[in-house]
């Protein structure tokens, strides 16, 4: 090889690695940024009191209780609506309909719905729950949410089973064990992992959600558990404090938006060890 | 018990009756395709009681194929179908109303890889046996025991039964897969390619377990290895893209065989 030509190279390849580089350090740059914002505003505002009062009105001392368990209550239901309906669909898809056109079909739709705009949801689930209904709930709350969480565990459980090898399968198969049990007692038990990460990701991915809530659930200022009536999240909740002019109100809204941060960190490293330790073994 | 040589897809069934074999399963004009290609053409062969049966040849042949018609492995997928007649006992086994269940249990199947379950040791092969019979607790410990002893991985394991089936070896995975495939008592056992992922060790092992099993099972196995072949079968069918080439006696296979085809693969001119 030539000098100068392994010198041209040796040029682009500097080039190319700091264009690399500089890209990453743009992209984790802001990251750090908005950790390093939501920590400098809303650490300083977590106490206990956030965890044990409710919203106040301007002006007096209060904490975010009731949007933290509305949140929890709405998610929680969302989650339970969402995750059967997924992983029998994701199941449908990578077990009996393997080879199927509907699997196609419905893995197209399926995608599109896992990027539709989170306010398009909203919309649809005010227009089928809440103009039916002609009130706003934590029920078209969930239910909103629960769309959302559907797509996400359709897409994990079925690529999480077809990760599981077919010679497993066939194995099963060979032993005379029928679909179901080859289905329930293997292919889940060899893709569990994936699965309960496709979840929490589900989990993660809605308790930030702030557009459904508005159409859906609204918001409520006072302490509520009735499934039927308005009910507080924390995302509906900052929204509607940062927006106000009133300075603790904002301090709250940063308050919450960490523990909203911090929740979703948390259960993005949960699911990291899990998925991390299925490799391991 | 010389069988008659004979081309196929004739067998000289005069002369295995005569040699006091029983034919458990008999294969004929059996045609399979992929789609469109056709991968086995006109099988027909014999499958004795009680005796090691050895399917030889080059990669592709078919072999492996048509070990996965005896179960209806196949099945599984879609666009693969075979043609002709499997008879079990009498009885086709490629009929639309064969049980393939049933018909999976009677005939059990040990793959290339070693394919425990993620399950415990005593799970592995406890599972199989739960769904086809009602045995107590101790019924199914002593099934268990009988299995693994059979196996010959019982010393191994038994102090380690709920010790996850992925934390044993390559060769006492095998051997815990043979396990699992004896303790649901079927009468014919396929073994496809059981020893190309193990070591020299765990392949003697395994053939002297085809060797103590062919007491009580009819057994298939395919091969690449022409030494195991040779060692553990009495009768072997060499195929060769597609067509069975020969089949007979496995001393007169390696030593006379009737086609230029067997005497070039078993000295190694090609495969």
């Amino acid at each position: 090889m030539r000098p100068s030509l392994y010198a041209r190279r040796r040029r682009r390849n500097a080039v190319a690695m700091s264009l690399s580089l500089l890209a990453t350090m743009i992209g984790l740059g802001w990251l750090v940024l908005i950790l390093g914002a939501l920590l400098w505003q809303g650490l300083s505002g977590l106490s206990l009191k956030v965890f044990t009062e409710m919203t106040p009105p301007p002006g007096s001392d209060g904490g975010l209780l009731n949007p933290i368990v509305g949140s929890l209550i709405m998610t929680g239901l969302a989650v339970l609506i969402g995750t059967p309906v997924g992983i029998l669909a994701g199941t449908y898809m990578a077990e009996y309909g393997r080879y199927a056109r509907t699997t196609s079909v419905v893995r197209f739709i399926n995608d599109i719905l896992l990027s539709a705009p989170s306010i398009i949801v909203g919309l649809f689930i005010y227009e089928v729950m809440v103009a039916q209904m002609g009130h706003f709930s934590a029920w078209a709350g969930a239910v909103a949410l629960a769309v959302i969480v559907v797509p996400v565990v359709i897409r994990t459980t079925e690529d999480m089973l077809l990760l599981v090898p077919n010679p497993l399968r066939e194995a099963a198969a060979a032993l005379g064990i029928p679909r179901a049990y080859i289905i329930r007692h293997v292919a889940y038990r060899a893709a569990k992992a994936g699965i309960v990460t496709g979840v929490l990701l589900a989990i993660a991915r809605i308790s930030g959600e702030t557009a459904p809530l508005l159409f859906t659930a609204l918001n409520n200022q006072f302490w509520s558990h009735n499934l039927n009536a308005p009910m507080a999240s924390l995302p509906a909740v900052i929204f509607q404090f940062a927006l106000s002019p009133y300075a603790d109100w904002q301090k709250l809204a940063w308050t919450g938006a960490l523990i909203i941060t911090l929740s979703v960190l948390t259960l993005s490293i949960v699911a990291r060890v899990v998925t991390g330790s299925r490799r391991q073994s | 018990m010389n069988v008659a040589m004979v081309s196929a897809p004739q067998v000289d069934r005069a002369a295995a009756g005569k040699a006091g074999l029983r034919e458990r399963i008999s294969i004929r004009k059996l045609d399979f395709y992929y789609g469109d290609s056709r991968a086995l053409k006109a099988i027909s062969l014999p499958l004795f009681d009680r005796k090691v049966t050895a399917f030889i040849g080059p990669s592709g042949c078919g072999k492996s194929t048509l070990l996965r018609v005896l179960n209806r492995m196949y099945d599984l997928y879609p666009n693969q179908r075979a043609e002709g007649e499997v008879l079990f006992d009498g009885a086709n086994v490629l009929s639309p109303k064969q049980d393939l269940n049933l018909l999976r249990a009677r005939i059990g199947m040990v793959f290339q890889k070693p394919t425990p379950f993620p399950m415990t040791i005593y799970d592995n092969i406890a599972f199989g046996i739960r769904l086809y019979e009602r045995l107590s607790k101790s019924e199914v410990d002593g099934r268990v025991e009988e299995s693994l002893k059979r196996a010959g991985l019982w010393n191994e394991v038994k102090d380690k039964l709920q010790a996850n089936g992925l934390s044993l070896s390559g060769g006492q995975q095998q051997r815990l897969c043979i396990a699992r495939t004896v303790a649901v008592r079927p009468e014919v056992i396929l073994l496809d390619e059981p020893c190309s992922a193990l070591d020299p060790i765990s392949t003697a092992k395994i053939e002297e377990l085809i060797e103590e099993l062919k007491a009580d099972y009819t057994i298939v196995i395919v091969t690449h290895n022409m030494q195991q072949a040779a060692r553990v079968s009495e009768f072997t069918a060499f195929m060769y893209l597609g067509e069975l080439i020969e089949f007979g006696d496995t001393q007169k296979i390696f030593t006379t065989p009737n086609d230029s085809r067997t005497q070039d693969y078993i000295t190694g001119r090609f495969g």
